[in-house]
C-alpha cells in the first residue's frame, strides 16, 4: 500500500513536470496544427543549461553545493534558462517552420524531425555521449513519513511542485486572460479570420513559440535538479512521455495537457515499480496508439469528429 | 466538342522522347552496371593506385545496396502513396528476426536461407497489414507517430524478450508459464551466429560459396541482385493500375475514393508491400553479417531512410537509389575519412590544450546525425521534390504562391503557350467568329479544392 | 414535403429513389426530410439558393455523407450509408463543385483511374505483367483516349491536370466521370465560371450524353437558362427542405421558389 502510493507520488511529481512539456506540444499544435518534434529537445537544452549553471556556481563560484545559496542562485537562473529556450524555439519556428507555413501539411513535420536531431547534436556536443552528474544543489532531505517510517516525499518534491504548479497556473492565466492569450486561442481557432481582424498572425505564433520553449526551459531546470542529471537523449526519452500526455489531453487543450501529463507521470512510475523498467516505454507508447487509433481528440473532449 | 480540326500535333520536349536523350539514358546505365559489376574486383588496385581519395570499400557498398532496398520499399509508401511512415525500422527488424529465428542456432532451426527469405518477406508484409489495417485512415501527422511508436515498440520486445517471465499472480497459484528468463530473442546481446546463404558449387572460393561478410565481394553480387529485382517491381508497380490508385490518393483522397478506388485497402497494399521490401533487406542483412541485435534497429534507421528519400527524390525510384548510395557512402566512408584525415587531430589537440574532454575526443563520425537533420530542414525548404525527382515531382512539391510557375513549368510555360495556338484552331470552324477565346491560364474560375 | 406517393408504374422506371433524407451535424440540420428520385434516361435538375443542402444531398448519394435517417435506393439496390467506392460501382460518377482533378498526374493518367473499378488487375498481376494484364492495360489506355476525344481533350493528354485551362479541366474531371461508366452522372455546378458559349456547348453535351450514352444526369446548377433548358424535372430546396418540384414551366412560376431565391417582398405583387 505504501508502495502503491508512493509510486503514486513520484507519478504525480513527474507527471506534472511532463504536464509542463506537454503544455509546450499542445500549444504549437494548437495555433500551427504541427507537432514540434524539436520540442522535447529543446527541454534536453533547459536541462543542459541548467547543468552548466550549477557548474558555474559550485565549480566557477565555489559556492558548496549544499547551500541555500547554491539552490537560491540556480532559481534564480530559471528566468534566464527559460529566455533561451524560449528564443531557441522561437528562432527554431522563423528558420524552419516559417518557410513552410504554405507547403504541404507534411513538410513542416519532416523539417521538424531535422531540427530534432540538429539539436540533439547539440546537446551531444555540449555534454558529450554519456549522463553528465548536475551538482546536487537540490536538498533531498526526507520530510514526511509513512507510518512505518519509510520515507514518503520531502524538500526536493516540494520544490518542483513549487516551480512546476505555479507555472502552470500562470500559463493558464496568460492564455485564458490577456490579449495576447485571447489572439493566441483566436489564430489558433481561425488563422486567417484573425489576420483579418487585425491579430498579427506572425507575432502571435512567435509568442506561442517562445512560451513553449520556456516552458520546456524550466521543466528541463526543474528535471536537471530533480533526476540530477543531463543527458542529450533526454528528449527522446521525454518527448515521448510528454507527447503521450498532451495527445492524451485533447490535443490543443491546455487542462488536457497538464492532466494528460499527470494520468501518463502516474502510468510511468507504476510501470516502473510494478512492471519493469525496460517495459514502461512500451506500455507508453501502445497507449499513445490506442488513443490515437481509438480516440484521437483525446480522452476528455466531449465530442467525436464526423466520419466522412 | 467533339469534333477538332485535326491540327498538326504540337509535341512539347519530353526527356522520355527523342533519341538522344534514349542513346544518353542507355549510355549511363551501361557505366553504371560496369562499375557496379567490376568496382569490387578493382577497388584493391584502385585505393593502392591512388591512396589519398576516400574509395568506398565493397563492405561499404553492401550497405549501400541494403539501404537502396530500403529505400525502395519506403519510397512505395511515401512516394507513390504519401503516407508518412517513421518506424519503417520495424519491418527490417522482422526481417532479419524470422531470419535468425528460421536459420540459426538459436531455436535449432536451419532453414535454407534461400526459402528463409521468403518467409521474412511474408513476415514484414503480415505485419504491414497489422499495423496499417487500425492506422491508416488517421490522418498524416498522427500516422507518422504511430508508426514512430511501432518501430520503438518493435525494437524495445525484440530487446526486452531475451529475458522474460511470465507467471501467474501468487493468488492464482504462481505457475510459470513463460520462463523463468526465457530467452526468445536474444535481448541485447541478439542472436549470433546465423546462418548465411550457400550456394553448394565449389570454386576458387572453396568447397561451397558462401554470401557473409567473410566474403564480401560474393555478398555485393547477390544484394546488387536483391536490388535490382526491387528496382524493376517498383518500377512495374508504379506504371501499374495500382502505382495511379497511389498517385491518386496522394493528390486527393477524396476524389479517388470518389471514382472507385477503395481507399483503405489500396492504401494497406501500399504499407504491406513497402514492409515486404524492408524484410527483404532485413533477411539479406541478418544473414549477411550472421548475426543482430535489438539496438541496431533503431529509430535513426527509420529516419535515415526518410532522409535518403527526402535527398533524392520522393517517389523518384533511380533517386532514392543514388540517395541512398550518396548517402550511406558519406555516412560510412567520407565522413570517417575526414573524420581521421582533416579534423579529428585538430580539434584533438584544441581538446587537449583546453581541457574540454569533448574536444579531446572529437570523432566527426559521431554528429552524422547534425548533418543528415540539417539536410532534411535545408531540402524541406529549398528542394522538397529531392536532388533526382521524376519529371511531375518538381511541380507538385512547391505549394501556392512558392514559384510553381519557375520551376516545374518549362512544360507548364510550353503548355501555355501550346493553348493559345491550339484554342485559335479549335475556335476556327465555330460559327460565331465573336465568340472570346478563353485566356488560357492556370488559376482561373473558383479555386481548386485543396 | 413530399409529391404524391408513387404508383408503381412509375417506380419502376426511376433509377434512384431516395426517401425521408435527412442530414444533421450536431445541432445543424443540413438537409430534412428530403424525398427525391431520379426517373431512368432523365435529366434532372437540384436547385436552390446557397446553402439549401444541395451538395449535402449530393454527398449522401454519393457515399461522403451517411444519411442521419432515410433510405437511398439506387436501381433496386439499398445504398444508403454504403461507401463512396461502393457507390461509384454500383453506377453513380460524380464531379465537384470546386474541380477536384489529380493535379499532377496527366489528363490522360486521370482518365485512367475513373477506370480502375472496372479494371480487374491486382497487385501481383502488376509486378508479374501476364499477357492478360498487358492487354487489359491497352485496352485501357485507348478507352481512356476515347473518353478524352470525346469531351475534346485528346490532343492534351499527357498535359498535367492542373496546368489545363479552367474550361478545359471542367471537362477532364466529367471525362474521368464517365470512365467509370456509370449509370447515374452526378454533376455538380458544372458551368460554375463559364462564359456562355461554354456553357451552351456543355449543355449540348450533356444532352448528347443522355441521348448517346444513354446516361441519367442529376444537375446541381446556378445558372437558370441551364436549368429551364435542359431539364426535365426541377426540385428546389431551400434550408434543407424541398419546397418545390415539377417542370421548369411549373417551378419558375411558384411563388414560393421565387420567395426562396428573392426574398420575402418579391412576391408581394403577385
Amino acid at each position: 500500500m505504501e508502495e502503491l502510493v508512493k509510486a503514486l507520488t513520484i507519478g504525480v511529481t513527474n507527471g506534472l513536470i511532463i504536464g509542463l512539456i506537454a503544455i509546450g506540444y499542445t500549444l504549437v499544435y494548437g495555433i500551427l496544427e504541427l507537432i514540434n518534434f524539436a520540442h522535447a529537445d529543446v527541454f534536453m537544452l533547459g536541462t543542459a543549461f541548467t547543468y552548466f549553471a550549477t557548474e558555474l556556481i559550485v565549480r566557477g563560484l565555489g559556492i558548496p553545493a549544499s547551500s541555500t545559496l547554491a539552490l537560491f542562485l540556480t532559481l534564480l537562473a530559471l528566468p534566464v534558462i527559460m529566455l533561451m529556450t524560449a528564443g531557441i524555439n522561437a528562432s527554431i519556428e522563423r528558420l524552419a517552420y516559417r518557410p513552410l507555413r504554405n507547403a504541404p501539411r507534411l513538410a513542416p513535420l519532416i523539417s521538424a524531425i531535422g531540427m530534432s536531431f540538429v539539436l540533439q547534436n547539440v546537446g551531444l556536443l555540449l555534454l558529450g555521449p554519456s549522463q553528465k552528474a548536475v551538482e546536487p544543489v537540490l536538498p533531498r532531505t526526507d520530510l514526511v513519513f509513512f507510518p512505518s517510517g519509510a520515507a514518503w516525499f520531502g524538500i526536493d518534491e516540494i520544490i518542483v511542485l513549487s516551480v512546476t504548479i505555479p507555472l502552470l497556473l500562470a500559463l493558464r492565466w496568460f492564455v485564458g486572460s490577456t490579449r495576447q492569450g485571447k489572439a493566441m486561442r483566436a489564430t489558433a481557432q481561425d488563422r486567417e479570420a484573425s489576420g483579418l481582424m487585425g491579430i498579427d498572425v506572425n507575432r502571435t505564433i512567435s509568442l506561442t513559440f517562445l512560451i513553449a520553449g520556456g516552458m520546456a526551459g524550466a521543466a528541463g531546470l526543474v528535471v536537471a535538479l530533480y533526476y540530477g542529471q543531463t543527458f542529450f537523449q533526454y528528449g527522446l526519452q521525454f518527448g515521448l512521455l510528454s507527447f503521450t500526455a498532451a495527445v492524451l489531453g485533447g490535443i490543443g487543450n491546455l487542462t488536457g495537457a497538464t492532466l494528460g501529463g499527470l494520468f501518463v507521470g502516474i502510468v510511468a512510475a507504476m510501470s516502473d515499480r510494478f512492471i519493469e523498467a525496460k517495459w514502461t516505454s512500451v506500455i507508453v507508447f501502445s497507449l499513445l496508439i490506442l488513443v490515437l487509433i481509438f480516440r484521437p481528440t483525446g480522452l476528455l473532449a466531449e465530442q467525436q469528429s464526423e466520419r466522412a | 466538342m467533339t469534333e477538332m480540326v485535326r491540327a498538326p500535333r504540337r509535341t512539347f520536349p519530353n526527356p522520355m522522347a527523342g533519341m538522344d536523350d534514349r542513346r544518353r539514358q542507355i549510355v549511363i546505365l551501361a557505366i553504371v552496371v560496369a562499375l557496379a559489376l567490376l568496382y569490387p574486383l578493382v577497388y584493391r588496385r584502385l585505393s593502392d593506385a591512388i591512396p589519398f581519395v576516400p574509395w568506398p570499400d565493397t563492405a561499404v557498398l553492401v550497405v549501400c545496396a541494403t539501404f537502396a532496398i530500403l529505400a525502395l520499399g519506403l519510397n512505395i509508401v511515401m512516394g507513390f502513396a504519401g503516407l508518412l511512415d517513421l518506424g519503417y525500422v520495424a519491418f527490417y527488424a522482422i526481417g532479419a528476426y524470422t531470419t535468425a529465428f528460421l536459420a540459426s542456432n538459436h531455436f535449432g532451426v536451419h532453414i535454407s536461407w534461400w526459402i528463409v527469405l521468403w518467409l521474412a518477406v511474408a513476415a514484414a508484409a503480415i505485419f504491414g497489414v497489422m499495423l496499417g489495417a487500425p492506422t491508416l485512415k488517421l490522418r498524416g501527422d498522427y500516422l507518422a507517430i504511430v508508426t514512430l511508436g511501432f518501430g520503438e515498440i518493435v525494437r524495445l520486445v525484440f530487446r526486452n524478450l531475451g529475458d522474460i517471465t511470465i507467471a501467474l499472480p501468487a493468488i492464482l497459484g504462481g505457475a510459470v508459464l513463460v520462463g523463468p528468463n526465457a530467452n526468445l530473442t536474444g535481448g541485447n546481446v541478439g542472436i549470433n551466429p546465423i546462418d548465411p546463404p550457400i550456394i553448394p558449387i565449389p570454386g576458387p572460393w572453396g568447397n561451397q560459396l558462401i554470401f557473409s561478410n567473410q566474403n564480401v565481394i560474393a555478398s555485393w553480387y547477390l544484394v546488387l541482385g536483391l536490388l535490382t529485382i526491387t528496382f524493376f517491381i517498383c518500377r512495374r508497380l508504379r506504371d501499374s493500375k495500382l502505382g495511379r490508385a497511389w498517385m491518386a490518393i496522394r493528390e486527393d483522397e477524396t476524389a479517388a475514393a470518389a471514382m472507385g478506388i477503395n481507399t483503405v485497402t489500396t492504401k494497406l497494399l501500399a504499407f504491406s508491400l513497402g514492409a515486404s521490401f524492408s524484410g527483404f533487406a532485413g533477411a539479406f542483412t541478418g544473414a549477411y553479417n550472421t548475426a543482430i541485435f535489438a539496438e541496431t534497429f533503431s529509430y535513426n534507421v527509420s529516419i535515415l531512410v526518410v532522409v535518403i528519400i527526402i535527398l533524392g527524390g520522393i517517389g523518384s525510384l533511380r533517386g532514392v537509389v543514388i540517395g541512398a548510395f550518396a548517402l550511406l557512402y558519406v555516412d560510412r566512408t567520407l565522413l570517417p575519412w575526414i573524420g581521421d584525415n582533416i579534423i579529428n587531430d585538430p580539434m584533438h589537440d584544441l581538446g587537449v590544450s583546453t581541457g574540454q574532454q569533448i574536444l579531446t575526443d572529437f570523432k566527426l563520425t559521431t554528429y552524422n546525425y547534425l548533418i543528415f537533420g540539417i539536410v532534411l530542414v535545408i531540402m524541406m525548404i529549398r528542394r522538397p521534390e529531392g536532388l533526382f525527382p521524376d519529371a511531375g515531382a518538381k511541380a507538385e512539391m512547391h505549394g501556392v504562391g512558392i514559384a510553381a510557375e519557375v520551376t516545374g513549368a518549362s512544360e507548364a510555360e510550353l503548355t501555355v503557350l501550346g493553348e493559345l495556338e491550339e484554342v485559335e484552331l479549335d475556335d476556327a470552324p465555330d460559327p460565331d467568329p465573336n465568340a472570346p477565346a478563353e485566356p488560357p491560364s492556370t488559376t482561373t474560375g473558383p479555386e481548386a479544392a485543396r | 414535403m413530399s409529391a404524391m406517393p408513387a404508383t408503381a408504374a412509375e417506380t419502376a422506371g426511376d433509377l434512384l429513389v431516395a426517401t425521408g433524407c435527412t442530414k444533421r451535424f450536431g445541432g445543424l440540420i443540413a438537409v430534412s426530410d428530403v424525398d427525391f428520385t431520379i426517373p431512368r434516361g432523365s435529366i434532372v435538375s437540384l436547385i436552390g439558393p446557397n446553402g439549401a443542402g444541395k451538395t449535402t444531398f449530393f454527398n449522401m448519394i454519393t457515399g461522403l455523407y451517411v444519411p442521419t435517417e432515410g433510405r437511398i435506393t439506387f436501381d433496386g439496390v439499398d445504398i444508403t450509408g454504403d461507401k463512396p467506392h461502393e457507390v461509384v460501382r454500383v453506377g453513380i460518377a460524380r464531379t465537384f463543385q470546386n474541380i477536384r482533378l489529380f493535379g499532377n498526374m496527366s489528363a490522360e493518367s486521370n482518365v485512367l483511374v475513373g477506370l480502375h473499378h472496372r479494371l480487374k488487375g491486382r497487385w501481383f498481376g502488376a509486378i508479374l505483367k501476364p499477357p492478360s494484364i498487358i492487354r487489359e492495360e491497352e485496352e485501357a489506355h485507348a478507352r481512356a483516349m476515347e473518353l478524352l476525344d470525346l469531351v475534346g481533350l485528346g490532343r492534351r493528354k499527357d498535359t498535367l491536370a492542373r496546368n489545363l485551362p479552367y474550361g478545359d479541366q471542367r471537362r477532364l474531371e466529367i471525362a474521368r466521370a464517365l470512365a467509370t461508366e456509370p449509370k447515374l452522372l452526378l454533376l455538380d455546378e458544372p458551368t460554375a465560371g463559364m462564359n456562355p458559349e461554354e456553357t451552351r456547348r456543355l449543355t449540348d453535351f450533356v444532352r448528347e450524353l443522355r441521348t448517346r450514352l444513354g446516361l441519367t444526369v442529376l444537375l446541381i446548377e446556378h445558372d437558370m437558362k441551364v436549368v429551364m433548358g435542359i431539364s426535365d424535372r426541377v426540385t428546389v430546396l431551400d434550408h434543407g427542405e424541398k419546397i418545390a418540384e415539377g417542370s421548369p414551366g411549373e417551378v419558375r412560376a411558384d411563388p414560393r421558389v421565387v420567395e426562396a431565391y428573392l426574398g420575402r417582398g418579391a412576391t408581394s405583387e403577385g
